[in-house]
């Protein structure tokens, strides 16, 4: 017996968004299995995954926590992936950002600075993102270097940048030896939306994103060009559109929105530098950009789906003593089923029994 | 033994994972599939190999752990971008976020064991020879036979009407499916070959390389692996140079790091990573494009009826 995929005339909107909801049960049941297997109960996971988080008001305004930075980088990731450009450093890019943001924050500690901190934070950490992210592009355009390996070597360099600094010349002086920068001043801190809540501005920026995402992909011209260029690359270079400046300009784009996720992490959760500013939201967005189907509504959803499986492996370590690498395995296999998912909805399958051999 | 030997006998031990993962993914990608999630399978294969030798108090069940894990992995990866048509480069990192996040659940519990020294090969003799004897007669197992599966596999690649087949399905797929090739077929075995060889790197690593087994521990190596493919032009032979220049770039690193110059490590620790960038720099430079990069690769296998 052998299959043969069909390419399927016309598929229906709907099938396309119910695919990623069938990849995220599949994966689901999936990691049911192997929790099962580890000899846990599922049901048990089940709980304390979905069920506890959604009915706890301080988890669910954790999970728009968690959501923020995911859905900054992924809506970012969105532009590269759209226009068939694999940026995976985005990991790098929001580390830099955070970096660069926050070497405002530790030049005007202790000063009387004023209101104008905070903003200029922020673009720096935009800057210093999308400036991390033009490396692999300009390696790219300019000299054809894979844009996938470069901007990858480049988080590795990115943590060693803050790893040098936290612990070099960036560490506490009374911070007991331990490698973090000064706690930030008040006006270098991003502050919650609601008094005593946990949700900070860093909320907002991501709502912005997405809504002006949504608005250059459908309605303007770039946002054509940027789908020309993914879809049909050749049909695009005939209309004019250079492929050099695409590239160019949506690795500053998805970089800058890592940066900018970076440094409102740091400056509306963490409150310091410290080795370690992230989980893995640089690679886990891009399960969420794909989730989303690249679509800006989409990646707001999937970002806060996915975010549940940070807050639920968090509270599941402490609860049911599962270790947390098993929140990365289940962010692994959904990417690979939403990826399969997409497929199955673009061709069909059959199954082909006669002939036997190959 | 000299301090100049030591560094020598490292810089083996360094490159020989980097070269074994790199072979796998050659073979692979020569069949036209890019498989990103070498980093992953290298992490299962570390992670199961250690488990596996540690229970059973076994290098060799340990180092079929390794390969079988790799392998398993591959069939995974095999049946999302072979069976389905799906997107390569986005299963490949699914895969290494996936092999990641398990390898981490399948090591834990054996943090902080450790393995005793692999037993080394001694020929009586060549290996008394100055600096040289030890460095080419007195290596572990797993060193020789990478130099052979190096030399297999060109010849393979080369010499053989199965490579040849390999090759030009890599280079065309519609084609070699038109003259009746086995795209599939071939296709799932060289992703179950680079599979193998990316868990047997990451054995390696566990149980000859460190002997110990923490979370993270491939640092990377799989994506160097990836870039030594490129680095090499898909070419055996150039796979062996390369993988051993990066091989020293890492142990010299660190010896630098020991020898304290005033240089941050973190710099010192970034010179692999940079040396990547710069070595892909360099080629594209020489060659314009990336020169000898099989025409179907990474493009998913839609046969048109």
């Amino acid at each position: 017996m052998r299959f043969e995929l069909t390419p399927r005339p016309n598929v229906s909107p709907v099938m396309r968004a119910l695919a990623p909801v069938a990849a995220f049960i599949t994966a689901f049941l999936i990691a049911g299995l192997v929790i099962w297997l580890m000899g846990r109960s599922p049901a048990a996971a089940f709980d304390v995954y979905v069920l506890q988080p959604l009915s706890d008001p301080w988890s669910l305004q954790e999970l728009v926590v968690k959501a923020t930075p995911l859905a900054l980088i992924a809506i970012g990731l969105s532009y590269c992936f759209r226009a068939n450009l694999w940026n995976i450093g985005a990991e790098g890019q929001y580390v830099i950002g955070a970096v660069l943001g926050s070497w405002l924050a530790l030049k005007t500690h202790g000063t009387e600075a004023g209101l104008w901190v905070l903003p200029l934070m922020l673009l720096l950490g935009i800057i210093g993102g999308a400036l991390w992210g033009l490396i692999p592009a300009f390696l790219k355009t300019r000299f054809g270097v894979n844009e996938i390996l470069t901007s990858l070597m480049l988080v590795y360099v990115a943590q060693l940048v803050l790893d040098y600094l936290v612990r070099g010349p960036w560490r506490d002086p009374k911070g007991f030896n331990f490698p973090q920068s000064v706690t930030f001043d008040p006006s270098a801190t991003l502050h919650p939306i609601f008094e005593g809540g946990r949700v900070h501005f860093g909320a907002l920026f991501a709502l912005i994103a997405v809504l002006a995402t949504a608005v250059i992909l459908g309605r303007t011209l770039f946002g054509y060009r940027l789908k020309l260029t993914g879809d049909a690359p050749r049909a695009a270079r005939f209309a004019g559109f250079s492929s050099k400046s695409t590239t160019m300009a949506v690795f500053a784009i998805s970089g800058g929105l890592a940066g900018l996720a970076g440094i409102t992490e740091v400056s509306g959760q963490i409150g310091q530098l410290q080795p370690s500013i992230s989980p893995g939201y640089g690679f886990t967005a891009i399960t969420v950009a794909f989730l989303g189907r690249l679509n800006p509504i989409g990646i707001l959803i999937a970002a806060l789906v996915v975010a549940l499986t940070f807050i639920g492996g968090e509270s599941a370590q402490i609860l049911l003593k599962l270790p947390l690498d098993l929140t990365q395995a289940f962010q692994g296999i959904l990417l690979l089923c939403v990826l399969a998912g997409d497929a199955l909805v673009s061709y069909r399958i059959r199954f082909v029994t006669r002939g036997g051999g190959k | 033994m000299t301090t100049f030997e030591a560094i020598l006998l490292t810089i083996v031990t360094a490159s020989t994972p980097l070269l074994i993962a790199a072979l796998g993914e050659l073979v692979a990608e020569r069949s036209g599939v890019l498989n990103l999630g070498v980093e992953g399978m290298m992490a299962m294969g570390a992670a199961c190999s250690f488990a596996a030798a540690v229970t059973f108090d076994s290098t060799l069940l340990g180092v079929g752990a390794g390969i079988l894990a790799g392998a398993l992995m591959a069939s995974l990866f095999a049946l999302v971008v072979l069976g389905f048509a799906a997107n390569q480069v986005g299963s490949g990192l699914a895969l290494t976020i996936f092999g990641l996040g398990l390898s981490g659940l399948i090591g834990a519990p054996f943090v902080g064991a450790r393995r005793d020294p692999v037993a080394h090969i001694d020929i009586p003799g060549l290996s008394d020879i100055p600096v040289i004897g030890r460095l080419f007669f007195e290596q572990d197992l797993f060193v020789y036979a990478s130099i052979a599966l190096t030399i297999l596999v060109a010849i393979y690649l080369t010499r053989t009407r199965s490579g040849l087949t390999l090759r030009s399905i890599g280079e065309n797929h519609t084609s070699a499916n038109a003259l009746g090739l086995p795209v599939w077929r071939v296709r799932f075995w060289a992703i179950l070959f680079g599979g193998a060889c990316a868990g047997l790197a990451g054995a390696y690593l566990a149980l000859v390389y460190t002997r110990f087994w923490s979370p993270g521990m491939t640092a990377g190596r799989g994506w160097i692996a990836l870039a030594l493919v490129v680095f090499a032009a898909w070419r055996p032979g150039w796979l062996l140079v390369g993988a051993y220049i990066f091989g020293a770039a890492t142990v010299l690193q660190l010896h630098a790091q020991a020898a304290q110059f005033g240089v941050p490590p973190q710099v010192l620790s970034a010179v692999p990573y940079l040396a990547t960038i710069l070595a892909l720099l360099l080629l594209s430079l020489r060659h314009g494009r990336a020169i000898g990069a099989p025409g179907s690769l990474g493009v998913p296998f839609v046969p048109d009826r």
